[in-house]
């Protein structure tokens, strides 16, 4: 009996490990893309957008270790619920690689334009949405609830951020028709950071319900505390 | 009376609703409260509640010797027959109490049914296990209502189309399997309105299991089933209801679901988990 619960705590403790570096990889590359569109380093932007490969290959062996966990283990309320949330989040920090390179993209073709504007708001939702996914990485290896309702609180600031760079926006592209082309893929940057931080305000849920059994999806922001 | 030894981990505190399944709004068929039960001195159970509900399977887990079985027979007074025990509180069933000194054991059981661990034949033919318990309670007319009800008892334990050209055989002659449903159908015979079952399916491998498992799921339509077992995995799978047992008491109570995915009770969580000791 002993031997068995060791022996699961280990390949949890594995497949914690492995998440975690998925999510550093995932930071990492959001970090490089926005600093790629802000510095107009083309070689930077070039890196993100070829190095997605590590981040998938992890996808598949935690999805092929969260499966044999299941399998072979059958575990039981908090392991249970712990695998369960793993395979959630990996669906997440997954996603997050993507939109990495979605960033990239869109920032390679604004180094094409001459710039719109200095970059203010996009570097800040840049930073917030990293320290999300960072905070929320945190609490899931510490099962922090408090962290994780932290970054639930979070996701608000990004929303207006985004809602603020549209409206900005929108106020050169009426002036100057030429802006529309890179201004539209600021926005579209926009977004994919404002879809960072839901995936990282994802994953922080997926922690609150690992942790406490509580499930907070779908609910006014606040509610969460227990 | 002495005082029961002192547990060695404290008990939690525990929330009334989480022990006695007082949450559940439906209908009660067993109501026990207060129920505590003694081998001579020592204190097997302690102050038992729980309602249980008709129509459903409701599970008793726990390690060995945490009062799940004792507490199973309490409640066909199986343990009337161990010299030296003596029991306290009430279970009522159907708001009966069968404790009380008009009730006759014997035809408790008939009404509450009992399957155990070890199958236990009679070394009889197939068809006189089932109708014995007929004939002694002078339960079937004629011989065309024995035969009638024989089949009935076999069909109902998924038995019948593997028997049904071999009835006059031994029953010792089948496999582990097959003799546990035959045990069931014995106790099907009598038309019971509980079924406890000890531990039915420990003895068997994994395919004869798991026609135990789909047999309990067919039979709640008929019966309310307590089942005790050792087997975690075979009480989330068969059960609605589970209870843990704990050093001779009942830690928690839910709905099956709850149980195992997110138990109330710090020690279940380490015993579903298998973090136990």
């Amino acid at each position: 009996m002993e031997k068995h619960i060791r022996h699961f705590q280990e390949e949890l403790e594995g497949l914690q490990t492995r998440l975690l570096e998925m999510g550093g990889l995932a930071e990492e590359r959001v970090r490089s893309a926005v600093e790629g569109l802000v510095s107009r380093d083309v070689a930077l932007i070039d890196r993100v957008l070829r190095g997605d490969e590590p981040i998938n290959e992890l996808h598949i062996e935690v999805d092929n270790r969260c499966f044999k966990l299941l399998a072979l283990h059958q575990p039981m309320a908090t392991d249970l619920r712990a695998i369960v949330a793993a395979v959630k989040i990996n669906v997440d920090l997954e996603r997050v690689g993507d939109l990495a390179v979605n960033i990239a993209e869109a920032a390679r073709r604004y180094a094409s334009h001459p710039p719109v504007k200095k970059l203010i708001d996009i570097p800040e939702m840049g930073d917030i949405a990293q320290a999300m996914l960072r905070d929320a990485l945190d609490a899931f290896v510490r099962r922090d609830t408090r962290l994780a309702q932290h970054v639930l609180n979070e996701d608000d600031r990004l929303d207006d951020l985004k809602t603020q760079i549209f409206r900005e926006l929108l106020t050169y592209m009426l002036q100057d028709p030429t802006t529309i082309e890179p201004a539209l893929d600021l926005i579209l940057i926009s977004r994919h950071l404002e879809r960072i931080g839901d995936h990282a305000t994802n994953i922080a849920e997926d922690v609150i319900f690992m942790v406490s059994a509580l499930d907070v999806r779908h609910q006014a922001p606040g509610q969460a505390e227990s | 009376m002495a005082t029961p030894p002192a547990p060695a981990v404290k008990l939690p505190a525990l929330k009334p609703a989480s022990r006695t399944g007082d949450h559940d709004p439906g209908q009660v068929k067993i109501a026990v409260d207060g129920l505590s039960f003694f081998y001579g001195e020592k204190r097997a159970l302690h102050d038992i509640s729980i309602r249980i509900h008709p129509n459903l399977v409701t599970a008793f887990i726990g390690p060995s010797g945490c009062g799940k079985s004792t507490f199973l027979r309490t409640l066909n007074r199986m343990n009337d027959i161990v010299p030296g025990a003596r029991v306290e509180g009430k279970v009522r069933i159907d708001g009966d109490d069968i404790y009380a000194d008009a009730v006759d054991p014997v035809a408790l059981r008939r009404r509450v049914g009992m399957v155990f661990q070890k199958s236990n034949p009679f070394p009889k033919s197939i068809f006189e296990n089932v109708a014995y318990g007929l004939r002694i309670n002078g339960m079937a007319r004629d011989r065309a209502e024995l035969t009638g009800r024989v089949e009935e008892s076999l069909r109902q334990a998924a038995l019948w189309d593997e028997v049904k050209d071999r009835l006059h055989e031994s029953a010792l002659a089948m496999s582990g399997g097959q003799q546990q449903r035959l045990c069931i159908a014995r106790a099907l015979a009598v038309r019971p309105d509980i079924l406890l079952m000890d531990e039915p399916a420990s003895a068997l491998d994994p395919i004869a299991t798991q026609r135990i498992e789909e047999l309990v799921y067919d039979l709640k339509k008929s019966y309310t089933i307590v089942i005790v077992t050792h087997n975690m995995q075979q009480a989330a799978r068969v059960s609605d209801y589970t209870a843990f047992f704990w050093l001779g008491k009942l830690v928690e109570y839910d709905r099956t679901d709850k149980m195992f995915t997110a138990p109330a009770e710090k020690l279940t969580e380490d015993y579903v988990t298998g973090r136990f000791g």
